[in-house]
């Protein structure tokens, strides 16, 4: 007894202090290179390509205002956007009627269907895009907003599926037959009682879809050529571009997805939680 | 008007049979109420009244009219559903409002009757709230002030006590009683409280694996219950059964003693309610040892040994007994009732 006694508090101690380092690393391992990439897009071109680097930025906007003043980035920015938009549009407009069908209807085949939703996400993009790429030259689809959004939608849709069915699943269905008896048809019911509570949860699955198409390279290099999305337009002119460019362009990607994410962060671990139960 | 009718219902769940082909009228402005243990079929005869499950055969009709391939917002009914259903995102008096919208009904209506029923349910002072900031016996008076307002032929509802705590379940109780004959609405109810039922019902039904048992007024299922199942349903503590040995035409032995019964060639079953034995000298009556004494405060419950089988009496609570004691318990005549050993149904 003395023994456990005397070793318990030791014991803790040391768990507690590899409890702390590995939440210590991690934050290191992902907010350090964000740190690094927003100090370098807010210093000068001068600073960025000089040396010694500096750990706090000067703040000016010289290598921002470079960046968006290069020739074919406002271009590809606005390519982006278009293809984010029309990705989230898509994937909301599959994607919620999938998990609504999931949540409130008993089918034939419908776990292999909630499996195979998931095993999308094994076949690995550059097996897809090659393929794509040819039957895209021959519907005429290559080099197009709509193309590329469709390929960026079966990246997104796997998720939309899972997180809006977690999402109706958090739903009483007591709730719509209580409309039903109300003088609703289904539909009705859908408009008033569903809608208005999942409509958040809606929203931050389609600011997750349009996240994935935002940062997707693989697909848009493969599949553009002259409407290049910003993430392809970054990666081609990785060999001869300035390094404050980069570091500029890096930012631009990564802050409207980091500040997307966040704001939904709370559906997200929804459907880690609930949609895999 | 509203007089409803279901005629040879029935409903399976793929193998599972819910409902084996039930038969009841229920008339205008009656309050029934179904009475069973989970699973018996009682809330899925509820849903399928209301529209919110099919039959698989049968009919449905309310108010003279065919209805049960009619969805539910044609069939000129109200439910009350036992998480309440309460919709969050819109205020009590939205709630209330809501299906009076549906109707398209002027805004005065709509004004005059949401504001009838929040009265009539106390929750006036509720109405700019949401759900999330009520409790549970609030939600339960929106749910109710909600399925009154659109002033239905039929209101159904599914076990809306049982989410409540005991002292609010009683206030609730009486009250719901109250505003419903003064609704003048045909009432189904479904629980599986036995005290619940006893005291809103004008009849009820017994129902147990699909079947309904038996259907009548509190009382009577009380007194004289169809079978077995319902004597040992309705009732706390429910009726004693004893083994009766027939000895001669009409007469049986039971315990011990002679007891006078019905001339039939079945074997059946003697049976009587713990609170209609009377202590009595020994050598009268049956004989009992005392296993456990729980005093009630009204009266004490006797849990005792009669001939090898446990055998429960309701005395008085001035009896000074004890476990180990020896009594005599003497059954009212009038009150020993009869059960096919078999069948389980009542023999006269």
């Amino acid at each position: 007894m003395s023994d456990t006694a005397t070793v318990a508090p030791s014991v803790r101690k040391a768990g507690r202090w590899v409890f702390v380092s590995g939440i210590v690393l991690l934050c290191v391992w992902t907010l350090l290179p964000i740190y690094l990439l927003m100090v370098n897009a807010l210093s000068t071109p001068e600073e960025v390509n000089g040396f010694p680097k500096s750990f706090i930025p000067s703040f000016d906007l010289s290598s921002l205002r470079f960046f968006l003043e290069f020739e074919g980035v406002l271009n590809a920015l606005w390519n982006s956007i278009r293809v984010a938009v029309v990705t989230m549009i898509l994937s909301i407009g599959f994607g919620a009627p999938a998990g609504y069908a999931l949540s409130r209807f008993d089918f034939p085949g419908k776990e292999v269907f909630r499996f195979l939703v998931v095993m999308t996400r094994a076949f690995p993009l550059p097996l897809l895009a090659l393929p794509l790429a040819v039957m895209f030259l021959r519907v005429g689809l290559d080099d197009s907003v709509l193309g590329l959004a469709l390929v960026h939608t079966t990246l997104a849709l796997p998720f939309a599926v899972l997180i809006t069915y977690s999402l109706f699943s958090g739903i009483p269905f007591e709730l719509e037959e209580a409309a039903f008896t109300l003088g609703c048809t289904r539909f009705q019911a859908f408009r008033k009682v569903v809608l208005p509570l999942a409509a958040p949860g809606i929203a931050a699955s389609a600011v997750f879809a349009f996240v994935i198409s935002w940062n997707e390279v693989f697909a848009a290099a493969v599949l553009t050529i002259k409407n290049r999305t910003l993430t392809a337009f970054l990666m081609q002119s990785l060999d001869w571009s300035p390094l404050h460019l980069k570091f500029a362009g890096a930012a631009a990607l990564v802050l409207p997805a980091l500040i997307f994410i966040f704001a939904v962060r709370k559906y997200l671990f929804a459907m880690w939680g609930i949609a895999n139960r | 008007m509203a007089e409803i009718q279901i005629k040879g219902v029935a409903k399976s769940f793929g193998a599972f049979t819910a409902l084996h082909s039930v038969d009841m009228t229920i008339s205008d402005r009656e309050f029934m109420v179904l009475l069973g243990a989970s699973g018996c079929g009682k809330t899925t005869l509820l849903r399928i009244i209301a529209g919110l499950e099919t039959p698989t055969k049968g009919e449905v009709w309310i108010g003279g009219r065919r209805v049960d391939h009619l969805p539910p917002k044609e069939r000129g009914i109200a439910m009350v559903f036992q998480n309440y259903a309460v919709f969050p995102h819109l205020t009590v008096f939205e709630n209330i409002a809501f299906g009076l919208r549906m109707q398209k009904m002027p805004q005065a209506e709509v004004q005059r009757r949401v504001h009838r029923c929040a009265e009539l349910m106390h929750i006036e002072q509720l109405l700019k709230r949401y759900s999330g900031q009520l409790s549970g016996g609030q939600r339960q008076r929106v749910a109710v002030a909600r399925a009154l307002a659109m002033e239905p032929e039929v209101i159904l509802m599914d076990e809306p006590l049982s989410n409540l705590d005991a002292l609010l379940r009683l206030e609730m109780r009486s009250e719901l009683k109250g505003v419903l004959a003064e609704s003048k609405t045909t009432a189904i109810y479904v629980t599986h409280d036995q005290v619940e039922a006893m005291s809103l019902a004008d009849r009820i039904s017994v129902m147990n694996g699909g079947h309904i048992v038996q259907s009548a007024d509190p009382v009577e299922v009380y007194r004289n219950p169809a079978a077995r199942f319902v004597a040992g349903f309705i009732g706390n503590p429910p009726m004693n059964f004893l083994p009766a040995e027939k000895v001669g035409s009409g007469r049986y032995r039971v315990a011990g003693t002679d007891v006078a019964g019905p001339d039939t060639d079945t074997r059946i079953d003697y049976a009587i309610r713990p609170e209609d034995l009377t202590l009595a000298e020994p050598g009268q009556g049956l004989a009992a040892t005392i296993r456990v004494v729980e005093p009630l405060g009204a009266h004490t419950l006797v849990t005792c040994d009669v001939d090898g089988a446990s055998f429960r009496a309701v005395i008085d609570s001035d009896s000074r007994v004890n476990p180990g004691d020896r009594l005599s318990l003497a059954p009212m005549a009038d009150r020993v009732r009869w059960f096919d050993k078999e069948t389980g149904l009542s023999v006269q």
